[in-house]
């Protein structure tokens, strides 16, 4: 144990999140320099923090994995090997993998958003220093490794989000949902909380390391131990809510419907993708010798997690709440990864998880930029009516949308497929027959909603004369997301390569896809 | 039996006054049972032998935080809350649900091998050096995280109150 309180180390392993706060701090500094039609530099600021963050992360990344040299500071440790770690903030793959998700999703919220928010005339600097610190709240949520930090990560996310939900003031809707938002999250944040302090009754720390050890002498000494099992309850049911798993799904059409539309599209895929990597680092590295016990659990809310997912999301006819629907349905699908893969003898599902995060960052993010756009002068813009006759309007649009919807709904050549095919991969190899098919007729009853949205773009007329324009920030965005969705699922070598490598997978020539090409 | 006594004594003050906490209609009186909540905990913490955490209970809570309380709810100039007629579902499903969650913990609780689970007053760290300790080496990450928490929190609060242009 180094007796100084702030090593070199530390310092290098925490700079991505110093430089974020930094950035976020300047952001709110200059926003009051700032004249009003100057605002749009706010959001390259932000960008440019973005960029710094990326930077250091790769830094960490080149600089210090290649190695494989364990490195020790006073609370941040940076390993890629396991071992015994002591820190709150564990630095391995699968935290860089992380942390550069989350840095996309926000650059790609951040460019949706400036047009947008002009639009709605909100625009303030604050905006972008909330996005900026919540990618901070998300990175501990990554790479910590102590229940504290791990907490504390979440709710900062959680209330800069909260926030961005609420950001327009004028409308009812989304002072309706920040509110909703705020009392089910602080709700289901006290039942997470309430979860590890018993965690922390059990083993008498706080490191994730040393519950699992003290869970495994309570599991061998009484595998129906009362307390670990409430324990282990209460904390799955706040993580279950924070990823918007059915039975606590409620919350999520409602804030996604009334949230601005860029927020919608950031918290379905870098909050998500937050909750996702804190609910894995809990379950598979804390709760594991529980593993036993949750999976019956898991199995049930996946199950029910589809099935309310893909049914309700077939009758809704605003554009937000038919994707949060078809997001709960992609959170059902990702949780059968979890009851596959329990990495350490099989990785198959772990891996399609992250890679299934990835994908859906750039589909989703991408569908939800081109709603987005659909914010006119006196039109909202988010029901299915107002969708129809975009091939008229705005071919290339119309048909990136299509992309993206046919991305989401797995079609093979693009992203989509790719996710479920790993998540379906590990389910056969680990004989889970039944759950498998299940989740391929629930695929194939997705199909029928997001092709109601294709089939409004390209044979209904349009409803309103009023023309779509794109903005600059905004195409860059769809470029960009057009390019990750059709990029991995033509060269999906390298992204699944890079979320083997997060895990720690001895990757070998040949490819697991071998036969595919 | 003393240490007992004064323990269960404390602990029943403190469920009163969360219980009273609830009952009252005049947010003064609400705000006034807190103090006596976070009163009452900060003996518990003292007679468990954490001393640290009782003083910063009494300065923290049952001080500084209650100030505020106090000092908004007469700025704002709150009168009687209004009762609206509570949903009859809510009150026949959510207090046997009460009860029978708050039996299943205790059960639990009890059922546990007793030896396991108790500990000397005082055997554990909890002195001001080894907090400070604890606080600017391991947690130091988190510690320094909850002043950007704080301050996206009053950043929010002026961002949704803010006037409009």
């Amino acid at each position: 144990m180094p007796t100084s309180f702030f090593t070199g180390t530390d310092y290098a392993l925490s700079l991505p999140m110093i430089l974020l706060s930094l950035f976020g701090l300047g952001v709110l500094i200059i926003d009051l320099m700032l004249p009003a039609e100057w605002k749009r530099w706010n959001a390259i600021t932000a960008l440019i923090g973005l960029g710094f963050s990326t930077a250091a992360v790769m830094r960490i990344q080149l600089g210090h994995f290649a190695d494989g040299r364990p490195l020790v500071g006073s609370f941040a440790y940076l390993s890629n090997v396991g071992g015994q770690v002591v820190g709150s903030v564990l630095m391995d793959g699968f935290s860089i993998y992380f942390f550069y998700l989350f840095l996309l999703g926000a650059a790609i919220a951040i460019l949706m958003s400036a047009h947008y928010l002009e639009i709605e005339h909100e625009h303030h600097g604050e905006f972008y220093a909330l996005i900026l610190f919540s990618v901070v709240g998300m990175m501990c949520m990554a790479s910590g490794y102590d229940l504290v930090l791990l907490f504390i990560g979440l709710e900062l996310m959680a209330i800069s989000t909260y926030v961005l939900v609420g950001f327009l003031r004028r409308d009812k809707r989304s002072n309706e949902a920040a509110l909703k938002y705020l009392l089910l999250g602080a709700f289901s944040s006290g039942i997470f909380a309430y979860g590890l302090s018993l965690l922390y009754g059990l083993s008498g720390s706080t490191n994730l390391q040393v519950i699992a050890q003290a869970l495994q002498r309570h599991y061998s000494a009484n595998p129906k131990d009362p307390i670990a099992i409430v324990a282990m309850i209460t904390t799955a049911t706040g993580l279950l809510f924070k990823v918007a798993a059915v039975p606590f799904h409620q919350w999520a059409p409602d804030a996604y419907e009334g949230a601005p539309t860029s927020v919608t599209g950031y918290m379905s895929v870098a909050v998500k993708s937050a909750a996702w990597a804190m609910l894995l680092r809990i379950f598979l590295w804390g709760l594991y010798p529980l593993r036993p016990v949750y999976l019956p659990l898991l199995v049930f809310v996946s199950v029910a997690t589809m099935t309310v997912g893909n049914f309700a999301a077939l009758s809704q006819n605003n554009l937000k709440r038919l994707l949060a629907y078809s997001s709960i349905s992609h959170v059902g699908y990702m949780l059968l990864g979890l009851i596959a893969s329990d990495n350490i003898t099989n990785k198959t599902g772990i891996q399609g998880i992250l890679v299934y995060l990835l994908v859906y960052t750039f589909m989703n993010l991408g569908a939800f930029a081109v709603v987005t756009s659909l914010r006119r002068r006196d039109i909202i813009g988010d029901e299915i009516d107002d969708i129809a006759g975009l091939y008229s309007k705005a071919p290339t649009e119309a048909v990136l949308m299509l992309l993206f919807l046919l991305s989401l709904a797995g079609i093979p050549p693009l992203a989509g497929f790719y996710g479920k095919y790993f998540i379906f991969l590990s389910l056969i190899q680990t004989q889970h027959y039944v759950l498998a098919s299940l989740a391929v007729l629930y695929a194939v009853l997705g199909l029928y909603y997001y092709m109601r949205i294709g089939s409004a773009m390209f044979m209904r007329p349009a409803t309103d004369p009023e023309p779509v324009a794109i903005s600059p920030g905004m195409q860059v965005a769809l470029a960009v997301t057009a390019i990750g969705t059709v990029g991995i699922g033509i060269l999906p070598e390298f992204f699944i390569r890079a979320a083997g490598w997060s895990l720690g997978i001895q990757q070998a020539g040949t490819s697991l896809l071998g036969f595919l090409r | 039996m003393l240490h007992l006594a004064l323990f269960s004594f404390f602990g029943a003050i403190c469920v009163a006054g969360a219980i009273n906490l609830l009952a009252q209609r005049h947010p003064i009186n609400s705000a006034l049972s807190l103090i006596v909540v976070m009163g009452s905990l900060a003996v518990e913490f003292m007679l468990l032998g954490a001393e640290f955490v009782a003083v910063i209970q009494v300065i923290i809570y049952a001080g500084a935080i209650m100030v505020l309380f106090v000092f908004t709810i007469m700025l704002l100039n709150a009168g009687e809350e209004e009762r609206s007629a509570g949903s009859r579902i809510a009150v026949l499903l959510g207090v046997p649900a009460l009860l029978i969650l708050m039996g299943l913990v205790a059960w639990v609780l009890i059922r546990q091998n007793p030896a396991s689970g108790t500990v000397a007053a005082g055997a554990l760290p909890g002195t001001p050096p080894e907090i400070g300790r604890l606080l600017f080496r391991d947690f130091l990450l988190p510690f320094e995280i909850t002043s950007v928490l704080i301050l996206i929190a009053i950043m929010g609060a002026v961002v949704l109150a803010r006037k409009e242009h």
